[in-house]
C-alpha cells in the first residue's frame, strides 16, 4: 500500500475527512470511496471531460487531479447539482426536455461544465455555448441536443435568483 | 378517450437518473469482497510467446492471483471463443483464444490477468509479468497482408485469405459490352473504432453456496454471451445470469464477447470472490473491435443517357487477426451497393484479408456507409464525365416509388432475398434539394470565389436495411401493484429503448408511460433475445411489445368486461385503470383497476379464475421479421475548405429520412443527429493509424480525433414517413441511417469546392494535409 494524507473537504455542501493514497486520482476518490459514482471516466487523459466536477467553483478534470490535491475545497458533482429529490435544477430539465443525453456518460461532464459556464456567461450565443463543451466529447447526441439544452437552460436560469448555481465564490 | 402516446416526443423515462448521476454503469457495479483485474498485454502485433514469468508479480502486496491460459484450463471445455456467423466462405477459422498461451497475434492481446485489491495493485503487477517473446513478421496493411510471400498473421497459415465470396446478377458482361461509357474508380476507406465514452468492462461474481454465476457486463447482446459462456465453462444455464447495468455507448463493438468476459468468469470461479475489470482508453484503441480498411476496384456501365447498365468490381476488406464476429461486414458493403439507385446487372468479388491487427466488427453503419460512398462517387464521376449535373444523374436512376416493393436480385448472409420495401426516393432527393438551395448554389459559389472563398456543395443518396431479424423477444405483464412490467431481451445502450417501448405498450395499456417499468439485458428476465445491433430493435422488439401489449390488453378488456359486467366495446383503459365508457343509462365511471385485475388473475387457492382464459395477465411475443425494413432518405452538404490549411468547415447540412412510422420524434431525431455526427467524423477526422509492423499509431483520444460540438454542424432534418408494410407498427430503423450517407456527401462538397483545382478524392477520412497536398497536386497539373 502506498503513502497516505489525510484529506478534510466538502463535497456537495457534505464534510468529509478521509485517508487517501497519495496516488488516487480525485475521480477515483469520488467514484470509490465516497461512491458518488456519478462522476463518469472515459479516457482517463484529460481529453473527454465526462468526469469534469466543480472545484471551488471551477471545472476540473477529475481524471488528472489527486485526491489529496483536493484537501480543504469544495466540490461539487452531477450529484449535487438538483435541489432536491424532488425537483432537477434548470440545467437537468434542458437536457430532459431538449434530448441533451441520450446513453447518459458524458452528461455528467457536460452538466457540470456547463453549470460553470452558464453562471458566467447568463447569455451565451450558441457558438459560445459549442466553445463551451468543445472539451466534452459526446458519442450519441451530436450535440445539437446538448446546445439546445445549455441555451434553453440559460434562459430558464436568467429568470431566477443566481444562487441556485453553486458558485464556490467565483461569481463574477 | 385514452391518452395516445404512440408519435409524440414523449419524454424519456432514462433521464431522470441519469441526470442525477444515479445510473448504474459497469464501473459503479459493487460487490462485497471485490477485486479488481488489470491484464497483460502483448506490445508486439506478431511474436511467440517463450515463457511467462509472473513470480514477481506475485509478490506485489494486495495482488491474489495471475492467471494464464494454463491456469484457466482446468475450468474451461475450449480455449476458444467461437462466435462466427456461419458462411461457406470461410478458408481458415480463426477464433480467439481466452488467453494467449503460444502466439500473439495484435497488439493488445491479452497473455495474463492479474487480480488484486485494487486496479492500482494490478496495474503495477502486471507490468511486472515479463513474457518472453520470439518476435515474428507481421502483416499490417492488408493489401500486402495477400500479396505472395507475405508473411502469415498466424505462423501456422499458408496465406493470410480468411474468406472469399462472390455476389451478383444480371448479365454483367453484357451490360459492359454494350455500355457507352465505362468509369472506374479506386477507392480506399477506413473507418476506425466506436468509441463509446464507457469503455467496455466486466463484473463476475460467484456464489459457491449456490454455484450461481453471474457476470455484469457492457454489452449490446447478453444472451450471446451467456451461450458462449455455457460452452466455454461447461455450465448449464441455471448457474448462469448475465446482466447488463446502464450502457454508456455501444456502436457495434459492444456486440462482441470478449476474452475479458471469459477470463474475469473463470477468475471469479477460482479465487471466490467477485472480479471486476474496467477498460481504459488505450486498451480501447488497442483491444475492443474496431472496422479499419476496405479497399474498392469498381466499374460502372452506364448508356447515353447516363443510365446504370451495370456495376462490378472488388472489394478488399480487413479483417484483423481473429473472427469476433463473421464476414458481414463486407457482405453489407457489396449486397449494398446498389443502394437506392437501379442496377440492371451486378458483380462482386470480396476477400477478407487476416492482418496482425484487432478483429474488424461492426461500428454504426457495419459495412454500408462504405458500400454508400462508393456508389455515390461512382454517381459524381458519371455526372462529371457525361456533364451532367449530379442530382440529374441520380435522378435517372433512382427507384420510383411506384416500383415498391423492389426486388433485388440478390441474398443476405441469411439466405434471404433483399426486398426494398417501401419509400419515395425520388422525393426525398427533390425535397432536400430544395431545402438545401441546390439551384441557388452555383451563384453563393461563384460569389464566394469572387472573394476568395471556397465552398462547394455535394449531394449522397442512402439506403439502410435495418430491423434484422429474426426475432426479438418481448414479455408484456400486469402486476398485482396495476404497474405493467416489459422484458426484452434486447439491451438499452442509450438509445431511448426503455422509453421506446413504453410508449408502444402505454399506447394500449392505459397511455401513462410512467406506469410501465422495463427491464432489458437480462438472460433471467427473457428466455431468449438476440440483443442491440444493425437498427434492429425499434422494429423487432418494438413489435413483439406490440403484439404482446395488444394480447394483455384484450384479456385485460374481458377480465373487466367480466368483473365490471359490461360488454368489452363500453370499455376504455385509462392510466391504470379500466372504466366504462359515459353513455346515456349507464352510470359512469365503473372501474376496476389493473392492479385488482391481476389480483383476480393470479389466482386464490380453490375458487376459480374469472373469465375463462386462463390465469396471469401477461403475454410473451417473438414476431418472426425475417425480412429487412429499408429506411432511406438524402444528405446534401454545404461546406467551405480553407485552401490554405485544409480544413473543411460544414456550413450547412440537410438530411431527409425515412424511418417508417415514427415512435418518437425526438429519439429519431436524436439517432440522426448522433449518427451524422459519426458519419462526419468518418469523413473528415477518425483514423486509426498503425504503422508497417502493426504498431498502433493512435492510442489516445487527443490523436483520434472524435467529432466535437466546434466542428459538429446544425443539422436541417426533413422527416418522410412510408410505413414499412413488414410490421404492424410500419416502423423502420434509424440508429445507424445517419452515419451511411454523411462521407458521401461531404467528401463531394469538398471535392466540388475544390473544382478550380481539379481534385478529385477516392478515400476516407480526408484529412487537412492531405486536401492540401490534393491542391498542390492540381495547382501542378494546371
Amino acid at each position: 500500500m502506498g503513502e497516505k494524507r489525510r484529506v478534510t473537504l466538502e463535497v456537495n455542501g457534505m464534510p468529509y475527512e478521509q485517508d487517501v493514497e497519495v496516488r488516487l486520482t480525485l475521480a477515483d476518490f469520488l467514484r470509490h470511496q465516497l461512491r458518488l459514482t456519478g462522476t463518469h471516466i472515459g479516457c482517463e487523459h484529460g481529453v473527454c471531460g465526462a468526469c469534469t466536477v466543480l472545484v471551488d467553483g471551477l471545472s476540473v478534470r477529475s481524471c488528472l487531479m489527486l485526491a489529496a490535491q483536493a484537501n480543504g475545497s469544495e466540490i461539487t458533482t452531477v450529484e449535487g447539482i438538483a435541489p432536491s429529490d424532488n425537483e432537477l435544477h434548470p440545467l437537468q430539465e434542458a437536457f430532459r426536455d431538449h434530448h441533451g443525453l441520450q446513453c447518459g456518460f458524458c452528461t455528467p461532464g457536460m452538466l457540470t461544465t456547463l453549470l460553470e459556464f452558464l453562471r458566467d456567461n447568463p447569455s451565451p450565443t450558441e457558438r459560445d455555448v459549442r466553445e463551451a463543451i468543445s472539451g466534452n466529447l459526446c458519442r450519441c447526441t451530436g450535440y445539437q441536443g446538448i446546445v439546445d439544452s445549455a441555451l434553453d437552460a440559460a434562459e430558464r436560469l436568467r429568470g431566477q435568483d443566481k444562487t441556485t448555481v453553486p458558485d464556490g465564490g467565483h461569481a463574477l | 378517450m385514452s391518452r395516445r402516446v404512440l408519435g409524440e416526443s414523449a419524454k424519456r423515462l432514462e433521464d431522470p437518473t441519469l441526470l442525477r448521476g444515479r445510473g448504474r454503469f459497469i464501473d459503479d457495479v459493487l460487490i462485497p469482497g471485490m477485486l479488481e483485474a488489470a491484464f497483460v498485454r502483448s506490445p508486439h502485433a506478431h511474436a511467440e510467446i517463450k515463457g511467462i514469468d509472473t513470480q514477481a508479480a506475485l509478490e506485489i502486496q494486495g495482488v491474489h492471483a495471475v492467471l494464464t491460459l494454463d491456469d484457466l484450463m482446468p475450468y474451461l471445455q475450449t480455449e476458444f471463443l467461437v462466435v462466427g456467423l456461419p458462411s461457406p466462405s470461410y478458408k481458415q477459422d480463426r477464433n480467439r483464444p481466452a488467453l494467449a498461451g503460444r502466439e500473439v497475434v495484435h497488439v493488445g492481446e491479452p497473455i495474463a490477468v492479474v487480480i488484486a485489491e485494487s486496479r492500482y495493485i494490478a496495474e503495477d503487477a502486471a507490468q511486472l509479468v515479463d513474457v518472453d517473446y520470439d518476435l515474428l513478421p507481421a502483416a499490417s496493411d492488408c493489401r500486402d497482408a495477400l500479396a505472395e510471400g507475405a508473411p502469415p498473421v498466424h505462423k501456422d497459415a499458408n496465406d493470410n485469405l480468411l474468406a472469399e465470396f462472390n455476389m451478383g446478377y444480371g448479365d454483367i458482361d453484357a451490360a459492359f459490352a454494350k455500355a457507352t461509357h465505362i468509369f472506374s474508380e479506386s477507392i480506399m476507406q477506413h473507418r476506425g473504432g466506436s468509441h463509446s465514452i464507457e469503455c467496455r468492462g466486466c463484473v463476475a461474481s460467484h456464489d459457491p453456496a449456490t454455484d450461481q454465476l453471474t457476470l455484469w457486463v457492457s454489452s449490446q447482446m447478453p444472451h450471446s454471451a451467456l451461450r458462449v459462456l455455457v460452452d466455454m465453462l461447461g455450465r448449464d444455464e441455471n448457474q448462469m445470469r448475465v446482466v447488463t447495468p446502464d450502457i454508456g455507448g455501444g456502436f457495434g463493438p459492444k456486440l462482441v464477447v470478449y476474452q475479458e468476459d471469459v477470463v474475469v468468469s473463470v477468475a471469479a470461479i477460482k479465487l471466490g470472490r467477485a472480479v471486476k475489470w474496467i477498460e481504459d482508453r488505450r486498451e480501447h484503441f488497442i483491444t475492443t473491435t474496431q472496422e479499419r480498411d476496405q479497399y474498392w476496384e469498381v466499374e460502372i456501365a452506364v448508356d447515353e443517357n447516363a443510365l446504370i447498365l451495370g456495376i462490378r468490381g472488388s472489394i478488399l476488406h480487413e479483417h484483423g487477426a481473429y473472427t469476433a464476429r463473421g464476414i458481414n461486414l463486407p457482405q453489407n458493403s457489396a449486397e449494398s451497393l446498389p443502394g437506392p439507385y437501379e442496377v440492371p446487372a451486378f458483380r462482386m468479388n470480396t476477400k477478407l484479408a487476416l492482418t496482425n491487427k484487432v478483429p474488424v466488427t461492426p461500428v454504426r453503419g457495419a459495412g454500408h456507409p462504405q458500400a454508400a460512398f462508393t456508389i455515390e462517387r461512382l454517381m459524381d464521376r458519371v455526372a462529371r464525365e457525361m456533364g451532367l449535373d449530379r442530382t440529374e444523374v441520380r435522378r435517372r436512376n433512382l427507384i420510383p416509388a411506384d416500383a415498391m416493393p423492389y426486388s433485388r436480385p440478390l441474398k443476405t448472409r441469411g439466405g434471404l432475398a433483399v426486398v426494398l420495401d417501401s419509400g419515395d426516393y425520388p422525393r426525398s432527393q427533390k425535397e432536400t434539394l430544395e431545402r438545401a438551395g441546390w439551384e441557388d448554389f452555383p451563384t453563393r459559389q461563384k460569389a464566394a470565389r469572387e472573394s476568395g472563398r471556397h465552398i462547394g456543395i455535394g449531394i449522397a443518396n442512402f439506403v439502410k436495411g435495418t430491423g434484422r431479424g429474426p426475432f426479438e423477444e418481448v414479455t408484456v405483464r400486469v402486476g398485482t401493484s396495476g404497474k405493467v412490467h416489459v422484458y426484452t431481451g434486447g439491451t438499452a445502450i442509450g438509445q431511448g429503448t426503455r422509453t421506446m417501448l413504453a410508449q408502444i405498450v402505454a399506447e394500449q395499456l392505459g397511455g401513462d408511460m410512467e406506469n410501465v417499468t422495463v427491464t432489458t439485458g437480462d438472460t433471467a428476465a427473457t428466455s431468449l433475445g438476440i440483443g442491440t445491433s444493425n437498427s434492429r430493435l425499434a422494429v423487432t422488439a418494438g413489435t413483439s411489445a406490440h403484439v404482446a401489449a395488444g394480447k394483455v390488453r384484450e384479456k385485460v378488456l374481458q377480465i373487466a368486461a367480466h368483473v365490471l359486467d359490461s360488454p368489452v366495446e363500453d370499455l376504455e383503459i385509462n392510466n391504470a385503470e379500466v372504466h366504462v365508457k359515459e353513455q346515456p343509462g349507464r352510470i359512469a365511471n365503473e372501474k376496476v383497476t389493473l392492479g385488482e385485475l391481476a389480483h383476480a388473475m393470479a389466482g386464490t387457492p380453490g375458487y376459480t379464475i374469472p373469465g375463462g382464459m386462463g390465469p396471469g395477465l401477461e403475454a410473451t411475443e417473438h414476431v418472426i421479421l425475417d425480412s429487412k425494413a429499408f429506411a432511406s432518405g438524402t444528405v446534401v452538404a454545404e461546406v467551405e475548405v480553407d485552401i490554405e490549411t485544409g480544413g473543411v468547415t460544414i456550413l450547412n447540412y440537410v438530411l431527409a429520412h425515412d424511418c417508417g412510422r415514427i415512435i418518437n420524434p425526438m429519439l429519431v431525431d436524436g439517432q440522426a443527429l448522433g449518427g451524422t455526427a459519426h458519419g462526419i467524423g468518418n469523413a473528415l477526422f477518425e483514423w486509426m493509424g498503425y504503422d508497417e509492423t502493426g504498431q498502433p499509431l493512435t492510442t489516445n483520444l487527443a490523436d483520434y480525433l472524435l467529432v466535437n460540438a466546434t466542428e459538429m454542424p446544425r443539422v436541417n432534418l426533413l422527416h418522410h414517413e412510408s410505413p414499412s408494410p413488414l410490421n404492424p407498427l410500419g416502423v423502420k430503423g434509424v440508429g445507424e441511417c445517419g452515419v451511411v450517407p454523411a462521407p458521401g456527401a461531404i467528401i463531394s462538397a469538398v471535392e466540388d469546392a475544390l473544382k478550380p483545382f481539379d481534385v478529385h478524392i477516392d478515400r476516407t477520412p480526408i484529412s487537412p494535409p492531405q486536401i492540401v497536398a490534393l491542391i498542390k497536386q492540381g495547382r501542378a497539373r494546371a
